[in-house]
């Protein structure tokens, strides 16, 4: 028998063949921090330079670092750290991910094969510990399998509806001195997960009627819009129809905010404009988006009117928590690109006359009490308003920067006020709602797009729960603008303790303890810019984000008392709102 | 509410059942019965639950189920013609006229006595769940000393399958 050149095998350790394997899957960077049980992974990463790993200062960092570079890219985020308290603090990001649908593979070391079980230093069962949170996970049992099983994390994670997956690697699994044939497959087919690659043609027929037929439509959009890199895809349908069209939190950019026929996010602080035609409306068309709480206020009071007709590739968001009427399982660029030559010819049967009115009560509700038609918070007041802020945020960026977020009042702020006309510039915890999350996510954007405006709004509270990230910005020069929103309490627990808890405020003061953000800014070799007046602000921020190459952290005061408004009144409809501290919808 | 059966084929990896249960307190569903044991295919696992639910939690526990990366297929047996059966293995407690009268309930109840000594008999027991409670009754609960039921495993008749 002859040996062929291609025949060859190449002897790769454990260790080596996992980092090959990212490198093979086309894997350009990951974020992690070493530790014991993953020495030998990181030697192997030393040993090359096709992965370059970023060195955060904490694992949670590291998960939302990649969880945001996925969000920005499309791509799978990629995250390494080691076992026990490694692992723990990678939960909080994975649990992020797994909420909002971020592909993301997570190797985490794991002690030697044989101490597992025995309590041993820095032992925990990631496995178990991140059941819950994972869309799929692997405990490596032999070295030989680790390229079949980065194949098929990163399958499981992209594919379907995207998730995080986690690869367990015991540390005597990477030892340098055995090696063994490193075969990268080209493809992985897996008998138990096949996910759907088209809907059900006979549905969408049913749905084309359906969403012809109504009168008084709404589109209703999510992550999933993004997510199924469909944005090009659903625009085209929403012109084709001319129907308003609202947005989850995770939905925004997916079409532009700025459009005439695009009323505003929905839900709990969506729009006065969106919320009500929600309630009104005879046809809710809902793509990729999951009817969550946030959204529906009351289930039982939501939309009494409404025929829905909703696509979503995860069977099970449809008919959780609102009964579809006409259900469509699969991906929303199949179903749509199956949808719009129907929709395109069916669409002079749709009741014009009807339409019109139907608009016509929509920009009443929006001159009535839309956010966009006027300025629905005091722009006099002696205290600027975070509102402002962002506003002022979006004109100097020219509304074209990547906008991350933490969580609280700020991040409802930028979702209502920064608009976004492109997809994947909008990053933010929707689900889990994690705070901290706004700096390692803009770490994470800037790595993705080094050229591009990185923006994170964040507050005091938020911002310093992940603070020490700005560190790692120094060293990797990574020049994102820092947004602190800071209204000097927990702000959002704040307006929960004035609306439901006669005002009071359980531990969500700082007395006195805030740090001077400057300084710390300037510590870690940052600037920092203090604005407590409105007519300093467009100048300081035209002054920061002028810094093309430096982190600057804007530590702007706020008014401490102002809410979040719209604000769905609870266990009521969908269109029922606080409108300001002194209005409701009736 | 109905009590359901259903059977899941599923990879024999380690976890994949850990998956299968955590499912259902993760989700607030509960489980009743459950066994599990690898097939014919030793790659693969069979296993049974029984919950209650109704028809809207069944959906969505199926729904999930099948979405398990570890799941490869399943089928709601109640849904269809469909046999169940349990095993039971009973100790009681078994001296004097007692003994003759326990022996006739096994007689009766199709059952075996497994194991014997002077003052106790193992009686196996196979069939659904209602035949197996009715036994309990019937020989009363002051002699019982053990219990053991296996869960309930089940199959559809006739040409139905549940196979890859």
């Amino acid at each position: 028998m002859t040996v062929t050149e291609d025949t060859k095998v190449e002897m790769l350790s454990g260790g080596d063949m996992l980092i090959r394997a990212l490198s093979d899957e086309g894997v350009d960077i990951m974020f992690g921090y070493p530790g014991g049980a993953a020495l030998h992974i990181y030697d192997a990463i030393f040993r090359q330079d096709k992965v370059k790993h970023i060195l955060v200062r904490h694992e949670q960092s590291a998960t939302h670092a990649a969880d945001a570079y996925s969000r920005v890219t499309g791509k799978v985020g990629t995250v390494l750290v080691t076992s026990g308290p490694g692992a723990t603090n990678a939960i909080t990001g994975i649990a992020t991910a797994f909420m909002d649908s971020i592909p993301m593979v997570v190797i985490s070391g794991q002690v030697p094969s044989d101490k597992i079980g025995q309590d041993a230093f820095q032992e925990t069962d990631m496995i178990g510990v991140s059941r819950p949170i994972v869309k799929h996970s692997f405990m490596v049992q032999n070295p030989e399998d680790i390229p079949e099983i980065v194949k098929k994390a990163y399958y499981i994670a992209a594919s379907g509806r995207p998730g995080p997956v986690v690869i367990d690697v015991p540390k005597d699994l990477t030892a340098p001195n055995v090696t063994f044939e490193y075969n990268y497959p080209d493809s992985v087919s897996m008998r138990s997960y096949n996910p759907v690659q088209k809907g059900h043609s006979g549905q969408i027929k049913k749905a084309v009627k359906a969403i012809l037929a109504a009168k008084q439509p709404v589109i209703y959009i999510g992550g999933g819009a993004i997510h199924g890199n469909t944005p090009e895809l659903v625009t085209k349908v929403i012109r084709t129809l001319g129907y308003p069209i609202t947005s989850t939190l995770m939905g925004l950019g997916a079409y532009p905010s700025t459009d005439k026929q695009f009323i505003g996010m929905l839900g709990m602080h969506g729009t006065y404009e969106a919320n009500t035609a929600m309630h009104k409306s005879d046809m809710i068309f809902a793509v990729g988006a999951r009817f969550d709480d946030r959204v529906t206020n009351a289930l039982e009071k939501f939309c009494p009117n409404a025929q829905i007709v909703h696509i979503d590739i995860d069977p099970t968001s449809i008919s959780k928590t609102i009964p579809a009427d006409i259900p469509i399982v699969g991906p929303a660029e199949s179903v749509l690109t199956e949808m719009l030559p129907l929709l395109e010819k069916g669409k002079g049967k749709i009741d014009q006359e009807a339409l019109t009115s139907w608009w016509v009560e929509i920009d009443e509700s929006r001159e009535k009490h839309g956010l966009y038609t006027q300025n629905r918070f005091d722009d006099k007041s002696e205290m600027l308003k975070p509102q402002e802020v962002v506003q002022a945020v979006y004109q100097v960026t020219k509304g074209d920067a990547i906008v991350t977020t933490d969580v609280g009042q700020h991040q409802m702020f930028a979702a209502q006020y920064y608009m976004f006309d492109k997809p994947r510039k909008w990053v933010t915890s929707g689900g889990l709602g994690t705070m901290g999350f706004g700096i390692p996510a803009a770490m994470g954007a800037q790595f993705a797009f080094i050229d591009e405006t990185v923006v994170c709004f964040t507050g005091e509270g938020s911002v310093q729960m992940c603070i020490q990230e700005l560190s790692t910005l120094k060293q990797y020069n990574l020049p994102i603008k820092i947004i602190n929103i800071n209204n000097q309490a927990l702000g959002m627990v704040k307006q929960w303790q004035d609306m439901n808890y006669d005002g009071r405020y359980s531990e969500i003061l700082y007395e006195d303890s805030l740090p001077d953000f400057v300084k710390l800014a300037e510590a870690y070799g940052h600037v920092g810019i203090k604005v407590t007046q409105r007519d300093e602000l467009k100048g300081k921020l035209e002054e920061c984000f002028a810094m093309k190459d430096r982190v600057v952290f804007m530590d702007i005061y706020v008014d401490p008392n102002e809410h979040v408004y719209p604000m769905q009144i609870p266990l009521q409809s969908v269109g029922d709102m606080f409108l300001s501290k002194t209005e409701r919808t009736a | 509410m109905s009590r359901r059966i259903i059977s899941v084929l599923m990879e024999n990896e380690p976890g994949a059942l850990s998956r299968v249960v955590g499912l259902f307190s993760q989700r607030g569903y509960n489980i009743e019965t459950l066994n599990v044991a690898p097939t014919e295919d030793e790659s693969l696992s069979r296993l049974t639950l029984t919950t209650m639910g109704d028809d809207y939690s069944i959906e969505q526990i199926t729904k999930n189920l099948n979405k398990l990366i570890d799941v490869v297929k399943l089928v709601d047996l109640s849904e269809g013609y469909h046999i169940e059966r349990e095993l039971m293995m009973i100790k009681v407690r078994a001296i004097g006229n007692a003994r003759e009268e326990i022996k006739r309930s096994v007689d009766i109840f199709r059952g075996q006595i497994i194991d014997v000594t002077q003052t106790t008999y193992t009686i196996q027991l196979a069939g659904d769940a209602e035949k197996l409670t009715a036994f309990i009754g019937a020989v009363g609960e002051a002699v019982i000393l053990e219990v053991v039921r296996t869960g309930v495993s089940g199959i559809s008749r006739g040409e139905k399958i549940l196979k890859l």
